[in-house]
């Protein structure tokens, strides 16, 4: 049995950071914003309206394309994409055909690179709602257009992914990116950030590409990972089986956890690509690119590679794949705040909630922790009320009377009593099992709840010798 | 009853007597009132009035002049095309698919007119979505020309014209694609103006091949077109293709006159096939005056325009089958509630809505971008397109203005190129080659053939519409020719204005 190579190459949607659409003045709808509430007679396609450029949104695909390494050619335009639906107002979608606004670029995952075809801008569509599961079954559908004309980036790579996790990470690491430079909050659960895996497998040592699905529905990292692996186990499976695969699109279902059939490219669409007549081309200014790429901020991948000189491997994978967890690491330090201690509690109790706290209460935080006078746990539940009460550590601690007994000598009639009540667990230390004591610093702190662990243990210890 | 001579008047005519307190801003809207009462049943230029906007503009204007606050068309009676939005008015591009359309939002053009003091009198008749050269398009009815009743008062902007020519409105907006501006104030005997591309908004203009349609007035005199054009133009924030370049100086020094010019006539425009004897008698007298004026004459060529037209049947269409999809019957105009599904709904609408001109302009621009057809098609005539561009740069160099006939033909009758497509295509020849190129023109009566209206075309270069006033102007002093309103009234009209 042969084995397979899968190739797979991402389009990845994403909605740039804007106040406004990409075409008009509409401000951008939250969630769960009542339908038709951001429209405008130019984002409804009203007879008679036309389009005018969004600067910010033209903004943010620039200095997406110069973090990606990408060109940037000087003459770029719009172009109309037609077709014909109903969550579509104008009949045709502003797009960008044989001139995008940038081309060639790359993204580094891991030892990967992964090269990225274009970066271009468009508009979203609106959204059907319909009273029913399917539309063909439905007695009645409902348009929402409050999408309809928000700007999007499409960044289109090439077919330089191996595998599943490498497509996750490449999601995962455009995130951050986009995060770093403020392009995007590329937020996948909100619909912010929209990725459609190409897949295909081929023989292991041939050059040709296999048939090609496309998936799309997929709204989380988990999802990208767990429907390129389906897809890649079906077309196996297909061909293994003596079949071929189908060129066409493919929906992934959360429900159900496997992808289906959704648009077969035989019937494949012709769009009519022309140039948009209502938008000149877009001649970019030298100055202005120049200006986009001096203020980029350190971009992840060169920041990873600063934070590896100070702290572990598995740390860096946590703190530099998000850039606030990054800055908020960072500014503790700066502050003083111990690297390795702030670097250990950012991973394992700032990370895991997605609640942030400022760094100067962090910076606190770390030296009462450090100066034995806080407790892990009651420091978790300073954090927390720290970030819900904007109120600081010192107060809090100061009125829950948190506090932890470092001063032996308040600790040693509670160890006198451990190890009268243990002579077992005594005898076996005396005998050179010298680990009991772990059980003999759990029983001391069971009986005072806020000893210093390093304390009680030197002091056990020290009366058992 | 308030005088009918009120309907003959120019803006500058209008004006001195408001000013004067001779006459009120509703004294000149009933004036035309009663006169549309009268001939528009034969004339039928209009799809609509609007008496809820004229009575409020003419109030305000009236009491602007009182308080001598009166803006440059203060109470001047305007008629506006039906593709162009004026909010809560309905406005349907002479289609039936957007029957009962009411825009919310203004067209910045017509908005700047109704601020310069313009009282809006009604909708004029068009080829649905200004596809066509007769008016005979419209989803409505027909038009008819003032000077003959049997006759269309050319197009698309032909409801614009008529109402210009018979004194129903002092001055009209149009809109000009491949010449419906121009031609239909030829074949009514008006002045028409299509301004530089992108000289006027097209915010609010309802589209038809977005690459070309320009927006620009009806009026009775060169001066009257200038002070609208001038109203109008301009940047607007809300149309990315409009532009403050070269700005136009109004009212100053394009009374220069023509001496020491040079003006160009293209030898294919002046032979252009099926160009009338009659039409080409009045063009050579034109020249004359001119001459005598003090232009040059000199001859210039335009080798490409054979394929103009052929360039700007698949570019416009093109445009057009883009810009008509939205018209789907979902969100406003015609709707077909029991269709059984989506696709049904659009179909039936679609079928039921648009008439056979744009239908069949549909299929041929989405033909014309399908692919497999793009590069032979689209692309081909967009080079073309660059050729007749380079065309006009190189005849330029010899010229300062071009002239020739606006129309090959004088008005022709109701129904004589319904059935023919393409024979009411070659109506466009000696114009829409200024589309293809963005050129500003203008049309000004030049005389009568068989007793019907001629014009005179004259293009300049882009941005040139000082020039293109300049040479209008000098030519209609020196010809004394200047466009009368047809007297609907008597039944023996035509003959009565020939010779």
């Amino acid at each position: 049995m042969t084995d397979w190579e899968v190739v797979i190459g991402m389009e990845v949607h994403v909605q740039p950071r804007t106040r406004s659409k990409m075409f008009c003045g509409c401000s951008i709808a939250e969630l769960n914003d009542p339908p038709n509430t951001h429209v405008c007679e130019v984002c409804l396609g009203l007879p008679g309206v036309l389009p005018v450029i969004n600067r910010a949104a033209v903004e943010a695909g620039l200095k997406t394309a110069l973090a990606l390494s990408c060109e940037i050619p000087r003459h770029t335009k719009f172009d109309r994409k037609n077709y014909m639906y109903p969550d579509l107002p104008k009949g045709y979608q502003i797009s960008q055909y044989d001139l995008p606004l940038s081309v060639n670029g790359y993204l580094d995952i891991g030892e990967r690179r992964v090269r990225i075809r274009r970066v271009h801008l468009e508009e979203d569509t609106g959204k059907l709602v319909h009273a029913g599961d399917k539309l063909h079954k439905a007695r009645e559908s409902f348009v929402d257009l409050n999408r309809a004309g928000v700007p999007l980036m499409e960044i289109v790579s090439e077919p330089d992914i191996r595998s599943a996790e490498e497509a996750r990470d490449y999601a995962m690491e455009l995130q951050t990116l986009l995060r770093t430079i403020g392009a995007s909050t590329a937020d996948m659960e909100k619909g912010q950030m929209r990725a459609e895996p190409n897949i295909s497998i081929r023989r292991e040592g041939s050059s040709e590409l296999g048939v090609k699905t496309e998936l799309k529905n997929i709204n989380s990292f988990r999802a990208l990972f767990r429907a390129i692996g389906y897809e890649v186990e079906r077309q196996r499976k297909v061909i293994e089986d003596g079949g071929t695969v189908v060129q066409e699109t493919r929906g992934w279902s959360e429900a159900e956890q496997r992808t289906f059939s959704q648009r077969s490219k035989e019937f494949a669409e012709d769009y009519r690509y022309f140039p948009e007549p209502d938008l000149p081309p877009l001649e970019l200014d030298r100055e202005w690119i120049e200006e986009l790429r001096a203020a980029l901020p350190e971009l992840p991948s060169v920041r990873r590679a600063r934070l590896l000189e100070q702290l572990p491997a598995r740390q860096v994978a946590v703190i530099g794949g998000d850039r606030y967890l990054a800055d908020l690491y960072e500014a503790a330090v700066a502050k003083g705040a111990p690297a390795v201690a702030t670097a250990n509690w950012i991973v394992n109790e700032v990370a895991p909630t997605g609640k942030l706290p400022s760094p100067d209460y962090l910076y606190e935080l770390m030296r009462m922790l450090n100066e034995g006078n806080l407790t892990r746990d009651q420091a978790r539940e300073v954090q927390m009320e720290a970030i819900e009460t904007g109120r600081t550590p010192a107060e809090i601690v100061a009125e829950h009377g948190y506090s932890q007994v470092s001063d032996e000598s308040e600790l040693r009639v509670i160890a006198e009593a451990v190890i009268d009540s243990n002579p077992k667990m005594v005898d076996d230390y005396r005998k050179g099992k010298t680990q009991v004591i772990n059980a003999l610093v759990g029983d001391l702190t069971r009986r005072a709840p806020h000893a210093n662990r390093n304390v009680a243990r030197d002091l056990l210890t020290k009366l058992l010798t | 009853m308030i005088s009918d001579d009120l309907t003959q008047l120019t803006i500058k005519e209008a004006s001195r007597l408001l000013r004067l307190g001779s006459i009120s801003s509703a004294d000149l809207v009933t004036a035309h009132v009663q006169r549309i009462e009268r001939i528009d049943p034969k004339v039928k230029a209009f799809l609509r009035f609007t008496p809820e906007v004229w009575e409020k503009q003419a109030d305000e204007a009236d009491r602007n002049i009182r308080e001598g606050t009166a803006r440059p068309l203060a109470g001047i009676p305007l008629a506006v095309k039906d593709v162009l939005c004026v909010r809560g008015v309905e406005t349907t591009a002479g289609s039936k698919i957007l029957g009962g359309f009411k825009p919310p939002y203004t067209a910045t053009a017509v908005q700047r007119l109704f601020d310069a003091g313009a009282v809006m009198i009604g909708v004029t008749n068009c080829d649905e979505f200004a596809m066509g050269s007769s008016t005979e398009n419209s989803g409505y009815f027909p038009t008819h020309n003032p000077w003959d009743l049997d006759r269309v008062p050319g197009g698309s902007s032909g409801g614009s014209a008529a109402a210009v020519a018979s004194g129903e409105a002092t001055i009209a907006l149009g809109t000009d694609t491949g010449g419906s501006i121009r031609q239909p104030a030829a074949l009514c005997g008006v002045v028409g103006m299509k301004p530089t591309y992108g000289r006027v908004s097209r915010y609010g203009l309802i589209a038809f091949a977005s690459s070309l349609d320009q927006i620009g007035p009806f009026t009775r005199s060169v001066d009257d077109a200038a002070v609208v054009l001038s109203l109008m133009a301009g940047f607007d924030p809300l149309d990315a293709t409009s532009s403050d370049r070269a700005p136009m100086e109004v009212l100053n020094n394009f009374g220069g006159g023509v001496k020491g010019m040079r003006l160009g006539v293209p030898r294919e425009y002046y032979d252009v096939d099926g160009i009338e004897t009659g039409v080409k008698a009045a063009i050579d007298a034109a020249l004359f005056i001119l001459q005598r004026a003090g232009a040059e004459i000199v001859d210039v060529s335009l080798p490409h325009t054979d394929y103009g037209l052929a360039a700007y049947y698949i570019i416009a269409p093109a445009e057009c089958s883009s810009n008509l999809a939205r018209y789907d019957g979902v969100r406003y105009g015609m709707s077909e509630e029991d269709a059984p599904n989506i696709t049904e709904q659009y179909m039936q609408v679609r079928r039921k809505g648009f008439g056979a001109e744009v239908r069949r302009r549909i299929m041929l621009g989405t033909y014309a971008l399908s692919s497999g057809y793009y590069d032979a098609y689209y692309l081909k005539a967009q080079k073309v397109r660059t050729l007749i561009k380079r065309d006009f740069d190189a005849a330029f160099e010899k010229c300062d203005a071009i002239v020739s006939a606006t129309s090959p033909t004088v008005a022709f009758p109701i129904g004589a190129k319904t059935q023919d497509p393409l024979s009411m295509y070659l109506c466009d020849v000696l114009t829409l080659g200024g589309n293809l190129a963005g050129l500003p023109g203008i049309s000004v009566p030049c005389g009568t053939s068989e007793g019907l209206p001629v014009g005179l075309q004259i293009l300049g270069p882009q941005w040139g519409e000082n020039l293109v006033l300049r040479v209008a102007r000098a030519y209609e002093q020196a010809s004394e020719i200047h466009p009368e309103v047809a007297d609907i009234a008597s039944p023996d009209a035509r003959r009565a204005t020939n010779d």
